[in-house]
């Protein structure tokens, strides 16, 4: 955007409006089409579905069943779901956005005018941030109105170290969504694509890589954002854990399984987050409306 | 002068040539139908213009700036209409248009005056504030129209703007063109209607194959390639019913003149030889006669013997 800031007046009058303030208006229109769409009334149901279940499981079973601290409970709640929260909001709100444009024929409504393909993409990817930080901060609010109910003297700062590392992960989660948004033409294959991935491949080759190759999986994004439960334990765990299992002659193979320290864990989200960013923007720069 | 310039202009799809080195410069005021058959690469060379495909090799000029250079700037003063695009079904027409005004950079005073004017324009003030996801392409099409004169910009792109319009729409949106044409917009229009062409352009470029096979005015293009290469007709529209008797000794006595043929009670079609000096002297010579003429034109016929001699010698 090195000419960003250039305007020029019409005879008519106009001004085009700088790169960075067309990326500012296309996120305006795309929030406003969020917040009218299925989607997102579908993903509230879901992050206020999961929080009921939650509210009732606690009420229910009592606090202890999550342990007997203000960190246990935060753990217990948030270190198990809002990872999900995020990964939802991500294919919900990532996983079409630039396929979409092309198989519906937005784009064509869009790209004609005087206004740069990343100004399309940044602005998209900002109206999907702040769609998703709603239904991540009603998540948070039910999740904090709990925490303060059961343990009312203080929220652990882990959580908010925890908030914060969620945020990372939603950011990165995002620049990946987009990226395969951006990779396909067809919105369901973009979409499908994200979901295996995000719910059940990195998953998988996590389990296979630890199965098979003994090597810590630092290039996965599912790996790095283990940092958002992780904080949530006291002690941190710690990087490698060997457990010798028993054999058949008394010892057996030895095991080694990895957590990511916290600077290893955000800079595997942010470097994901950068990578996937920029091949994304570049696919849609050279992505023709055929 | 607004203008647009395809210079060298190529597009292959792998082994497939859409455009093979277009070299084309409009520049002026006037309306230019751009025709071909299905797959000659009308399309592909309206979408370079507007940045949605890049050029294999050549580039397109809007008003003597590289489009995939500076693309900003290059746009600033055009407005495109490219298929059929689809608007964010939650929008209403209203909001739509009011996001392209502010990409576009239309002042926040003018802004409500010229979204109310094109939603008028496009006689689509009872949809105005409801939701574009329930349209029809018809509507949405109406819609897209707005959308690209919304800026008033110097130049504008259409490809094949009455596609999924009713007869009523067809004709409003050729009555737009015509009051663009006054307004002394470029119009670049790419149409498989070639009566369209022939009642909105002033001048006509055809292609095929991805090749320019002919780029002038209509007269004489009609002239040149219709018939035995010299004839040309002309449509004629008067006011008062025609005296089929008169007019036809009147008529044939005009130099250049082949034939007089009565169409219906008030329009004739007349046949001439001697290319645009001819068709000035028929002209001249019915206003002299006084028979309330209303309108002249070179008949759709004529383009269309233009466009199938052409077309055919390409195959």
């Amino acid at each position: 955007m090195s000419n960003s800031s250039q305007t020029e007046e019409s005879k008519e009058g106009n001004i085009l409006p700088s790169s960075v303030s067309q990326v500012g208006i296309v996120t305006k229109y795309e929030i406003s089409n969020y917040f009218r769409s299925r989607r997102f009334f579908i993903l509230l149901g879901i992050g206020l579905a999961i929080s009921a279940l939650l509210t009732f499981l606690i009420a229910h079973y009592g606090v202890s069943s999550f342990g007997t601290t203000s960190l246990d409970f935060y753990s217990g709640w948030w270190g198990r779901s809002a990872t999900f929260i995020v990964v939802f909001c991500a294919i919900f709100f990532g996983g079409d956005a630039i396929s979409g444009e092309f198989q519906n024929k937005t784009g064509y409504f869009l790209v004609g005018n005087p206004i740069r393909r990343s100004s399309i993409y940044i602005g998209k990817w900002f109206a999907a941030l702040a769609a998703s930080l709603i239904i991540l901060g009603v998540f948070t609010a039910i999740t904090l109105a709990n925490g303060l109910y059961y343990f009312p003297s203080s929220v652990p700062y882990q959580f908010e170290e925890s908030f914060v590392f969620t945020l990372v992960y939603l950011i990165s989660a995002l620049g990946l969504t987009f990226f395969f948004s951006s990779l396909f033409k067809s919105s369901s294959f973009s979409i499908l694509v994200t979901v295996i991935l995000l719910l059940f491949g990195f998953s998988l080759i996590e389990e296979l890589i630890f199965v098979f190759a003994h090597i810590e999986p630092w290039f996965l994004l599912s790996y790095g954002s283990e940092i958002v439960g992780d904080i949530l334990t006291n002690p941190y765990p710690q990087h490698t854990i060997q457990t010798t299992g028993f054999g058949p002659g008394g010892r057996g193979p030895t095991f080694t399984t990895y957590n990511p320290t916290i600077p290893e864990g955000l800079a595997i989200m942010l470097i994901y987050f950068t990578v996937t960013a920029v091949l994304g923007l570049v696919l849609f720069e050279r992505k023709e409306f055929t | 002068m607004p203008s647009i310039e395809a210079v060298n202009l190529s597009k292959k799809y792998g082994s497939f040539t859409a455009l093979d080195s277009l070299n084309l410069k409009i520049e002026g005021a006037k309306c230019v139908g751009f025709l071909g058959p299905n797959g000659a690469g009308k399309t592909t060379t309206l979408k370079i213009f507007t940045d949605m495909i890049r050029p294999s090799a050549g580039h397109a000029m809007i008003n003597g700036i590289t489009v995939h250079e500076h693309k900003r700037k290059a746009l600033a003063h055009c407005g495109a209409l490219i298929e059929t695009p689809e608007i964010y079904p939650s929008l209403t027409p209203s909001e739509a248009l009011s996001m392209i005004a502010e990409l576009r950079g239309v002042p926040h005073s003018d802004r409500s005056r010229r979204i109310s004017e094109a939603i008028e324009e496009v006689k689509m003030e009872e949809w105005a504030d409801k939701k574009v996801g329930k349209f029809s392409k018809g509507m949405k099409q109406r819609i897209n129209i707005a959308a690209a004169l919304l800026s008033e910009p110097d130049i504008i792109l259409l490809d094949e703007p009455t596609t999924g319009l009713d007869p009523r729409g067809m004709s409003e949106v050729r009555e737009i063109v015509r009051s663009l044409k006054q307004k002394s917009r470029l119009i670049f229009m790419s149409s498989h209607l070639l009566n369209e062409v022939s009642d909105v352009c002033d001048e006509v470029a055809m292609i095929d194959h991805g090749k320019l096979l002919v780029y002038d005015t209509l007269a004489n293009v009609t002239s040149k390639f219709s018939g035995d290469g010299s004839d040309g007709s002309v449509e004629i529209g008067t006011l008062r019913p025609l005296d089929e008797e008169i007019l036809k000794s009147n008529v044939a006595s005009i130099p250049g003149v082949l034939s007089f043929e009565r169409i219906d009670v008030k329009n004739a079609r007349v046949r001439f030889s001697g290319g645009p000096e001819s068709q000035e002297r028929i002209l001249v010579a019915l206003v002299t006669m006084k028979i309330g003429l209303i309108s002249f034109r070179p008949s759709s016929s004529a383009l269309e013997d233009t466009y199938l001699n052409l077309i055919k010698d390409t195959l």
